[in-house]
């Protein structure tokens, strides 16, 4: 190279560092564009309807008469994701404590590994199996005696019929138990061995020892976890949709545990290529989809704060 | 009951209790995997892997364009998705210790927990809308959204395991540190790099709800960027609702080759980083 041109040294760095920077940016450019999406896009849905889209139940795209009120959804969502904790974080809280603390290593490095089997089924074939085997089960085993004796209860009125709201709650229960069992694992694992050695030396059995130090010690870790499971309960669509019956208008309004039902999620992968983009039956259903949005991105950040200062000491390899 | 033997008990019962739990997750997993290969395998024949499908209600046909639309929509979504998360990886690994990069870092966290509906309904608003047409690369780009996440951050924790030697290696011999991360860097974090890569692979291969809303579907072999295509996760949720025995048996086929590509690249995955720890 010639005497008198020399390469800015800083400047091919610099470039590097800004290109990267700029990729990175993209992250933020997505949600801010999903946002602007969401809002501009069921902007006319508002305008028309004000409050009342969300506290109205009837949904109605025939022109000329439309109605669209997104109650029946939003509450189709908060009660499946509902049976989902309730049913499921129990269930993952005993698969933690067993892997972390009582689990022979061999048995621990194969129930893992199953377990996070379970995170990579495809939704749409936990969809295909609720629709076709695990629909039998929850009406057989579990409907049916509910009705038998619990049939006079608002909540278990209904035909055993399989496709409703337990079943769609129970299903969203299996898929969350990857998420929230393997992050509580990672919380109890993160506890230091003195705590456990101080139980132990006060002559703890071993479950006490859990009771005592190690649950203690990690609760805050594992509200974190459910709430993460929460926002996937949340968001989840397509196994959903499969299972739930896909109720419409005040139909949808969740009464019972055995009744059809809609989760917003559903209701946007059930009738989004039918509507009409011209007329209000899209910037309606984009409307479900802010609402689902800002549900799903509250949720996250308040378990992703959670989550994150609890693992931030090892470095926060969370997934 | 002595008050020392009621607390074994109730030890033993914690235990019986753990167990039955992990009884409880393995049951659906075993079922899932049986009545898929069960109720797929009489589906695999050559007509159904390698003809398209069939018309409705009446047997013959198969799932060909499905499985070439799902390979051509992944890589597509490779090529969009994977330079920019490897290079968003790169800044919050090598750049990121600011507050910008914690910023990144936490929305890239939010980012990953997105519902994928969500995620196509920006890409019908944004692609479809704007092209006035469902499309392939409407598909892509959703699929990407949901792909980019999670590879900057797995290239993330992967660069941060090579140790700062290497980098103070590559700076002892003069090279620029764009140089020394892309040629030195990248290829000591390559192999946490790629298990990220194909993990995001497996994880989109399967997503169908931003499909519906972009790709459509299709009974044509994939004819154009600019036009519908078909997908395995489409054609199962199609087959599945429809009223027809032989399509129902369709769509156990096709959730049997989904599930074969998508759980064979996570056992690999698997059995490669295990042998490495």
């Amino acid at each position: 190279m010639s005497e008198w041109f020399s390469w800015p040294r800083a400047s091919s760095d610099e470039i590097f560092r800004i290109l990267t920077a700029a990729l990175a940016s993209a992250i933020i450019v997505i949600i801010a564009l999903s946002a602007w999406v969401l809002v501009q896009g069921s902007f006319p849905v508002f305008q028309r309807f004000g409050l009342s889209f969300l506290t109205g139940v009837r949904w109605d795209p025939v022109a000329g008469h439309e109605v669209f009120g997104a109650l029946p959804y939003l509450l189709g969502t908060i009660v499946t994701s509902a049976i989902a904790i309730i049913v499921g974080v129990p269930v993952s809280l005993g698969i933690a404590i067993f892997l972390s603390e009582m689990a022979p290593s061999r048995i621990k490095a194969i129930v893992s590994s199953m377990v996070e089997l379970l995170a990579a089924v495809p939704s749409v074939i936990y969809g295909l199996w609720g629709l076709f085997v695990f629909r039998f089960w929850v009406s057989d085993l579990i409907e049916k005696p509910l009705v038998t004796y619990f049939g006079q209860t608002p909540v278990f009125q209904g035909t055993p019929f399989g496709l409703d709201i337990l079943t769609a709650g129970l299903i969203l229960a299996i898929m969350i138990i990857p998420t929230v069992s393997s992050i509580s694992k990672e919380v109890m694992m993160a506890v230091p061995d003195a705590q456990r050695e101080a139980a132990y030396s006060i002559g703890a059995t071993r479950w006490e020892t859990v009771r005592m130090a190690v649950l203690n010690y990690s609760r805050s870790g594992i509200f974190g976890a459910t709430i993460l499971g929460l926002g996937r309960a949340v968001g989840e669509t397509i196994a959903v949709t499969m299972v739930i019956g896909n109720a419409i208008g005040p139909g949808a309004v969740p009464t019972s545990l055995l009744k059809p039902g809609q989760t917003m999620a559903s209701l946007i992968a059930n009738e989004f290529n039918e509507a009409d983009p011209t007329s209000l039956h899209t910037p309606a259903l984009i409307g479900v989809g802010l609402i689902l949005f800002m549900l799903a991105a509250t949720i996250n950040i308040l378990a992703q704060v959670l989550v994150w200062k609890v693992l931030k000491v090892k470095g926060g390899a969370v997934e | 009951m002595s008050n020392y033997s009621f607390r074994r008990f109730k030890d033993r019962l914690a235990f019986a209790i753990g167990f039955l739990c992990i009884g409880l997750a393995i049951i659906p997993l075993g079922s899932i995997l049986l009545e898929v290969i069960a109720r797929g395998l009489p589906a695999l024949n050559p007509e159904f892997l390698t003809a398209t499908p069939g018309i409705i209600g009446q047997s013959g046909g198969g799932i060909a364009n499905a499985i070439q639309g799902t390979l051509v929509l992944i890589g597509l979504t490779c090529v969009i998705g994977v330079p920019i998360g490897v290079l968003a990886g790169i800044y919050l690994s090598e750049f990121g210790n600011n507050k910008f990069g914690r910023t990144i870092r936490f929305l890239n966290d939010v980012l990953t927990e997105f519902p994928s509906i969500v995620v196509g309904i920006l890409a019908f608003v944004l692609v479809v809308l704007a092209t006035r047409r469902f499309s392939a690369l409407a598909g892509a780009i959703a699929l990407s959204v949901i792909m980019l996440p999670i590879v900057a951050r797995t290239t993330e924790e992967s660069l941060k395991l090579v140790p700062s030697a290497v980098r103070d290696g590559g700076m002892a011999l003069g090279i620029r540190k764009w140089r020394t991360t892309l040629s030195i860097v990248l290829s000591a974090g390559k192999s946490g790099v790629v298990t990220g890569v194909l993990l995001s692979i497996a994880r989109v291969a399967g997503e169908t709800a931003p499909l519906l809303l972009t790709v459509l579907g299709t009974n044509q072999f994939f004819s154009g960027l600019d036009k519908p295509v078909d997908a395995l996760p489409l054609r199962i949720y199609t087959y599945a609702l429809l009223p027809y025995p032989y399509a129902q048996q369709q769509g156990w086929g096709a959730a049997l080759v989904l599930i074969m590509i998508v759980l064979s690249i996570n056992v690999t995955v698997k059995l490669v980083t295990r042998r490495k720890m």
